[in-house]
């Protein structure tokens, strides 16, 4: 039985575990041992900068996610069948159109002779074009727009198995829907809660495409200074240390949720 | 379920404006793509296949598309059976260490993909596999594996193993049981393996801005980089032309995979 896994095993070996097995290595390796490039990140501003700044937008995108998602989600598990596959099929409609196109579409859409802001000038709204892109905004709105996904069908899946006697039963006992909401049908979620605003989070602080491209330059996130370090400055060190960091990140979070819930059921969703 | 009509109008009129949100973007993209106008105007002053033609006749795009084309199909070819035999050897065994196996076959979907495009360029770099056709293929097969086993994993386990065994104790070998009882059981689910597989090759970006270069670009890379310019309409065409191809693919995995597994 190994030796069928083993060729796809290999490939994940060769292609991905020996790959950033040696980004660690040469993060510390450079004519002998040193932790330079780690101090670096520690000592200089750009970095902590890029950090914070990284850590602030994957929070406001997982807590705007899920305070979008949760009503999509309770909605296309609460209404008649129906109902629920459009809602879904909705949902599930932007997820399999690239991320590249969606990033080109905001763009247009968000960009100062675009869409939105044509739309709302010849409506007499505003006088001169809203900046609404090339800055932390647009990043935030499409980075959403990508990962709202990823919100929703965990949830949607948790709910979907929480009985629905619960609720009878919660209004039986004199709970006005709201009471029954707030004291079975939420509590009784959060699993999907936590599988979705973690898989949002992690996946935002990793996110290249939408900030490079609609950022504009002044939203650097972590992503983006690993690619810098590469392209502009030839710095593999810094550019392995700061990948090391993230990676040490992402791993934490995983390790610390895998103790509520099973990764895979995570993972599972993607 | 009881919800008072206040409730349940504020949850429709949420929903609605969020799945506007999230459509947006599709709907705005296609008419854009028909637009005469060299720059975005809204609504398109008179409609054209102008960007579409600018995209057929330029060979840059064209040679782009092919490689595309090539590496999306490479890729399915290769990570489907590897990631058939894994999901099953995973499937089958009852041993530990095939857990492990198999958390580590799901990484590239963990492991932030800057960090793995980062550390390919590293290796490819050293074994001369930069700006090949090879090295992009392999990279694909890699971050397309995953959804292959995942797909297949999830084929099985509605699948009842016994019926191998019959087949097995009538005098059939393993390897013929499995093409000839399981596989087609399953079929489905590996046919939706592979398609995710050929979009995920197909919208891969991020790793190819690290590895590929020369005559073997990919289309992502060169519309990454013409974005980075200037918003050139051309791109609405491809757009239009790339999400109508997930989109059809989409539908056959998914009414394929109602059908069968």
């Amino acid at each position: 039985m190994l030796a069928l896994a083993l060729p796809a095993l290999l490939v994940i070996l060769l292609l991905i575990v020996l790959p950033v097995g040696w980004l660690a290595w040469q993060s510390v390796y450079h004519d002998g041992f040193t932790l330079e490039n780690y101090r670096r990140i520690w000592s200089e501003d750009i970095y902590w900068r890029s950090f914070a700044l990284t850590f602030q937008i994957s929070l406001l995108v997982t807590l705007l996610a899920l305070l979008l998602g949760y009503p999509i989600a309770y909605a296309a598990s609460v209404a008649p069948k129906r109902w629920g596959i459009v809602i879904l099929a909705l949902v599930v409609l932007p997820f399999w159109t690239s991320v590249l196109v969606r990033a080109y579409a905001w763009l247009a859409l968000l960009q100062r002779t675009g869409v939105i802001n044509q739309v709302l000038r010849q409506l007499g709204v505003i006088d001169e074009p809203l900046a609404l892109v090339h800055n932390t905004f647009g990043t935030v709105v499409a980075t959403l727009h990508i990962l709202l996904p990823f919100m929703v069908l965990p949830l949607y899946a948790t709910m979907q198995q929480i009985p629905r006697d619960l609720m009878q039963a919660g209004a039986s006992l004199g709970a006005g829907p709201m009471l029954a909401f707030w004291r079975i049908f939420l509590p009784l979620s959060l699993p999907g809660v936590l599988a979705g605003s973690t898989l949002v989070f992690v996946l935002t602080l990793g996110f290249y495409i939408t900030p490079e491209l609609l950022g504009g330059g002044r939203t650097i996130m972590i992503s983006m200074l690993v690619s810098r370090n590469v392209e502009l400055y030839d710095q593999w060190g810094a550019a392995s240390a700061v990948g090391v960091v993230l990676l040490v990140a992402v791993g934490l979070i995983f390790f610390a949720v895998s103790r509520f819930i099973p990764l895979d059921r995570v993972l599972g969703q993607k | 379920m009881t919800m008072s009509r206040p409730y349940r109008i504020a949850l429709i009129v949420i929903c609605a404006l969020v799945l506007l949100y999230l459509i947006l973007p599709i709907l705005i993209i296609a008419p854009m793509s028909f637009s005469a106008a060299r720059f975005l105007t809204f609504p398109p002053p008179s409609l054209s296949l102008r960007w579409y033609q600018e995209y057929v006749g330029n060979p840059a795009w064209m040679q782009a598309t092919r490689v595309t084309l090539t590496v999306a199909v490479l890729t399915v070819i290769i990570a489907t059976p590897l990631g058939v035999a894994a999901a099953y050897a995973i499937s089958q065994s009852k041993w530990r260490i095939m857990r492990l196996i198999h958390m580590t076959l799901l990484l590239p979907l963990v492991v932030p993909i800057i960090i793995t495009a980062v550390g390919i360029f590293f290796v490819f770099a050293k074994v001369g596999l930069v700006a090949t056709m090879t090295g992009l293929v392999l990279a694909n097969v890699m971050l397309g594996l995953p959804y292959v086993v995942i797909s297949v994993a999830a084929g099985l386990q509605s699948f009842d193993a016994t019926q191998e065994m019959v087949a097995r104790s009538l005098g059939m070998n393993r390897l013929r049981s499995f093409f000839v009882v399981t596989l087609p059981q399953i079929k489905a689910s590996v046919i939706a393996g592979g398609i995710f597989a050929f979009i995920s090759a197909m919208d891969e970006t991020i790793v190819a801005l690290f590895i590929s270069g020369g005559q073997y670009q990919p289309l992502t890379k060169r519309m990454f980089t013409a974005l980075r310019d200037e918003i050139d309409p051309t791109i609405a065409a491809i757009s239009t032309l790339m999400t109508a191809v997930s989109f059809i693919l989409v539908l056959i995995a998914t009414s394929r995979s109602k059908k069968g597994a």
